[in-house]
């Protein structure tokens, strides 16, 4: 626009982008529409609580998955990896621990579960930056050897596991006072779903903050529309890069320990079984974008649980069905990020 | 003659040419070498996973599309012959009404996905791949009416492939002549068969294309050539020889279950063949099938007794364990996506031209 006169009053605010909303409000929706369904209220209380402990879950494990493909394209097919060393991290910390988690006392619980994530999140941690290194490292920009390379690491990795811990299942029993349900009227929630349901608020009011009030928060976000305009901006995307997916390794981990607890054992192929999910999730969030991912997860939850009730075998294509529902509505998922 | 017979594709390698013979020559005198049913199922498993790898090579090594739903159309093939058999009984015309309808399966349903989704790039696609396999597999281990669900089907095949039938009573060589014989030498040939059309397909102005494809695809298209069109081309295609792959297994096997045919295990495996043996040329899927299939087979032998040999050091000892066979191809997978993206076939090449 050469016509705008320099003399005119520039304002400095640009103008503000309207939030996107809509898309927030399908959890709601979907929720009620279920309601007259499932017919029961109570049912419906647990029910919903169930997915949202799910989607919570399963937010924590894909949110690393969709930051790391959003700023460097890399998409993780090993990430499975991650959450399975998670669980078994958790089994043989709270196996250890035997008389903390027995003890009926939700504290000393806690520190026991608290202490098996601190151990799982500084090894998967580790054990990210190691994958990161020598696995994605050397074929950045290169699709299709990466899905190679990555699908040879996740095959690695369980093999290594199954080296460590062995091939068959390890129960992982939660601790004594995780267990049973608290009544709301004559609706039961179990209480390790109301655990799950707050720690997965917390990891994500955390990352939410640190998205939008940090200045590596900043740089993520603008890493992800535009890295090439970061990067000459005088900033190292690669080293933020290594730094979100370790934390996405982390993350995963913390969830593989909340996903063990949820099921209550764990296989050497938890990691691998949970990946078809992860990608459904991020598809439908957006490749790249944490708060579609949030929404996805929770869609995913919920409708798997209401499905779970209603149509058990509608059930397992439940999740596929989402997807292409909301595709259909939006084609590049709830939230598209900028440059794709 | 030969040149014509292998599409003007010579192996170019002279110690590639011994490897191919010998692999050849092993598989046809199996029954006569290597006596026992152990042998004879090992060697009819290369064959049906060289045609299977081979069409998996047909689209990632020559068309460069990453499509984890391969085992879905194997899957299709061995699903159709096994439901034709139980239903309609042990006839040819069973086995061809299976095959027909497995093929018509595979077509249709590859050129939804392909024309869907071919589109996007590369991660997309073998995402949804991999979602649409999930869902396939569920499908079949869900309509226990129809699949037999887990259990898979048990079937009989048409009488001439059954080990009952003997056509003569005088075994020949010490081998017994009957018709789990000339299930192997009609899997055999069907192997040879396919192989051959594959080659002459990827030898052909159209698989010229498909190469063009996977090196540049922006150049391709500027050139004229609509890619969306050939890259499902190849889908098809591949998905087509897949099928068949599928079919013959499940006539050897008599038996098709979700495990055998239709496992993300096998896709793996079959990911790992391709690129050990050599993306982009098709005699890398056949040694990529062999070596994978010998390893899967008789390494365990050997780690076995590494393991006996290391019972006293606690690592050393679960790292050789006979079970954890796919940790040592896992590594060797990711050893040559990095040293030699060509795989054992790009390697020996690379040498023969090197030594000229």
């Amino acid at each position: 626009m050469s016509a705008s006169s320099p003399t005119a009053p520039a304002s400095d605010a640009l103008p503000a982008i309207r939030p996107d909303r809509l898309p927030l409000l399908l959890i709601p929706v979907l929720a009620l529409v279920a309601l007259p369904l499932v017919k029961s209220f109570s049912t419906w209380v647990t029910l919903t609580f169930a997915g949202l402990a799910m989607g919570m879950i399963i937010f924590i494990i894909a949110s690393g998955l969709t930051l790391v493909f959003g700023l460097m394209d890399v998409l993780n097919f090993g990430h499975g990896v991650f959450i399975t060393l998670g669980a078994f991290l958790a089994t043989a910390v709270l196996g250890t621990m035997t008389n903390w988690t027995g003890r009926d006392s939700l504290l000393f619980n806690l520190l026991a579960v608290l202490a098996a994530i601190l151990v799982a999140v500084a090894v998967t941690g580790v054990v990210g930056l190691a994958f990161e290194r020598v696995i994605i490292r050397p074929v950045y920009g290169q699709p299709l050897k990466q899905i190679m390379i990555t699908m040879g690491g996740a095959i690695v990795g369980e093999e290594l596991i199954k080296v460590v811990w062995g091939p068959q299942a390890i129960p992982l029993p939660l601790p004594v006072a995780f267990r049973g349900s608290i009544l709301f009227g004559e609706a039961a929630v179990e209480r390790y779903r109301l655990i799950a349901v707050v720690v997965g608020l917390i990891v994500f009011a955390a990352m939410f903050w640190v998205l939008v009030r940090t200045k590596i928060g900043l740089l993520i976000r603008a890493g992800v529309q535009d890295g090439e305009m970061v990067e000459s901006l005088g900033y190292r995307i690669r080293r933020l890069f290594v730094g979100v997916f370790v934390t996405g390794a982390a993350l995963a981990g913390l969830g593989g320990v909340l996903w063990g607890l949820y099921q209550q054992s764990v296989i050497p192929q938890m990691g691998e079984l949970v990946i078809v999910l992860l990608f459904i999730v991020i598809i439908i969030g957006g490749m790249g974008s944490v708060g579609g991912c949030f929404i996805g997860a929770l869609l995913v939850g919920l409708v798997s649980n209401y499905a779970g009730f209603l149509a058990p075998k509608v059930a397992l294509f439940s999740n596929i069905l989402l997807m292409v529902i909301v595709l259909l509505w939006r084609p590049e998922g709830l939230y598209p990020v900028g440059k794709r | 003659m030969f040149r014509r017979l292998l599409s003007g594709d010579l192996p170019r390698s002279r110690v590639l040419a011994c490897v191919l013979a010998v692999i050849c020559l092993g598989l046809l005198f199996t029954p006569f070498v290597f006596p026992g049913a152990r042998a004879l199922n090992v060697a009819a498993k290369i064959c049906t996973f060289v045609v299977l790898v081979s069409s998996f090579d047909l689209l990632l090594g020559y068309t460069g599309i990453i499509s984890f739903a391969h085992t879905m159309f194997f899957g299709i093939g061995a699903y159709g012959v096994a439901i034709a058999i139980t239903r309609m009984g042990p006839t040819w015309p069973a086995v061809a009404a299976g095959v027909g309808a497995a093929l018509a399966v595979s077509l249709v349903l590859s050129l939804v996905i392909g024309l869907f989704s071919l589109r996007v790039k590369a991660l997309y696609y073998a995402m949804i791949t991999l979602a649409v396999a999930t869902a396939f597999q569920t499908l079949a281990s869900q309509l226990s009416d129809f699949t037999g669900g887990e259990d898979g089907l048990s079937f009989k095949v048409p009488e001439l492939l059954s080990p009952g039938f003997s056509f003569s009573e005088r075994p020949f060589l010490g081998v017994s002549l009957n018709g789990r014989l000339i299930s192997y030498y009609l899997l055999a040939a069907a192997t040879v068969a396919l192989f051959l059309v594959m080659l002459r397909i990827v030898n052909s102005p159209f698989g010229r294309v498909l190469q063009a494809i996977r090196e540049n695809a922006f150049r391709a298209e500027a050139l004229g050539y609509r890619i969306v069109v050939y890259r499902t081309c190849s889908n098809v295609l591949s998905a087509a020889f897949a099928t068949l792959a599928g079919a013959l297994l499940a006539l050897w096997l008599r038996y098709n279950g979700p495990d055998t045919s239709l496992s993300f295990e096998i896709m793996i495996n079959i990911l790992l063949m391709v690129v050990i043996g050599g993306m982009g040329t098709l005699y890398g899927a056949v040694l990529g099938a062999t070596l994978f299939i010998v390893t899967e087979n008789y390494l365990q032998d050997v780690m076995k007794l590494a393991s006996h040999g290391f019972a006293g050091v606690p690592l050393l000892r679960d790292l050789v364990n006979p079970d954890r066979w796919l940790l040592w191809l896992g590594l060797l997978f990711i050893l040559s996506v990095y040293r030699f993206p060509f795989g054992i076939v790009g390697k020996l090449r690379a040498k023969a031209r090197r030594a000229t």
